[in-house]
């Protein structure tokens, strides 16, 4: 099993690097791009794993590493392979 | 037991993979202010010995994933963490500031600068509280011109935080013009408050973006960094002499 992991600034909290990206997005004639936030995508591969634990230790890395819960929210989804 | 007055402190600085100030801290505290200076890996367990730490700056980790998110996992945090709880001085400077703010030291976190630059250019800070063990030895309001290097310097902290470190004094130095209003045009980084360091609540760990060891002796022609470390040694002689 695997998870698909999505870390994006909270929002109200300024992401220079999607300002950039925006920017350049309108430059190039996408006059319709107002905004674009810039995130983090993780797959992590699962082993053996009922989806249930999957599911809690994804939270708990997240919360402990993969994302800093003072400027980033996290998402997840759980793909059977 | 306490050291004696002319006993050399014991100034512990972690070397994490990527760090790179490391032995410029070592040259202060040594060469420059005739401490002893020890370099310990971050795989190592105890500071066992030590009169205060020193994380300094560079690229732990290769700054993957946030900078300092990784090495705040590292072996030696925790005997950091046991050594701040017992009131040992912690300094954090720039990527040293990133790791204690990782790893929850000091409140808040590190954004990416607001004009996605890697900035190394000297700013000018104003010392907003000179009563710490890292800044008495300055006068309160002291313009000082520190150099720093960094890309991620982009302090944030949520209302209710910033407020806390407003009302308790926790911001130490806020980054200003020569003549010390803190602008907007004097933020290199767009860091909330114009903040360029802050310490915890107890008041025994500082981090701070700019680098007071690269402008702490003669021959840089800018010796404001002596200060942070003159305070720092300093503080810890009054200590440990008064407990002799």
């Amino acid at each position: 099993m695997k998870a698909k992991i999505y870390i994006t600034l909270k929002n109200g909290i300024h992401d220079p690097q999607g300002r950039a990206v925006q920017q350049s997005l309108n430059m190039l004639g996408f006059d319709a791009v107002q905004d674009v936030r810039m995130g983090k995508f993780l797959e992590v591969d699962f082993q053996d794993t009922e989806k249930e634990s999957a599911e809690s230790s994804i939270k708990n890395m997240c919360q402990k590493l993969l994302a800093n819960t003072v400027i980033e929210d996290f998402r997840y989804e759980i793909v059977e392979t | 037991m306490g050291k004696k007055r002319h006993d050399p402190l014991n100034i512990g600085i972690i070397v994490f993979p990527g760090s790179n100030c490391d032995r410029d801290c070592a040259h202060v505290v040594s060469e420059v202010m005739g401490h002893a200076a020890h370099l310990i890996w971050h795989q190592e367990r105890t500071v066992q010995g030590m009169d205060a730490i020193i994380l300094p700056g560079g690229f732990s980790y290769g700054d993957y994933l946030r900078t300092g998110s990784i090495a705040r996992f590292s072996p030696i945090m925790e005997a950091i963490l046991e050594f701040s709880n017992q009131g040992g001085l912690v300094l954090g400077i720039c990527n040293g500031f990133q790791i204690l703010l990782e790893a929850g030291f000091l409140p808040g976190a590190m954004l990416r600068n607001t004009d996605l630059s890697f900035i190394c250019e000297d700013t000018y800070v104003r010392v907003e509280n000179a009563a710490t063990p890292f800044t008495h030895t300055c006068k309160p309001g002291q313009i000082l011109k520190l150099p720093i290097a960094h890309a991620e310097g982009n302090y944030y902290a949520d209302p209710v935080t910033l407020s806390a470190l407003q009302a308790t004094a926790q911001i130490v130095f806020r980054y200003c013009d020569k003549d010390g209003h803190a602008t907007t045009t004097s933020n290199p980084n767009g860091s909330i408050d114009n903040i360029a360091g802050i310490r915890n609540a107890q008041g025994n760990v500082l981090g701070i973006m700019p680098h007071p060891e690269r402008c702490a002796e003669e021959i840089f022609r800018n010796q404001n960094g002596h200060l942070i470390f003159e305070s720092m040694l300093i503080s810890l002689l009054g200590k440990t002499s008064l407990a002799v």
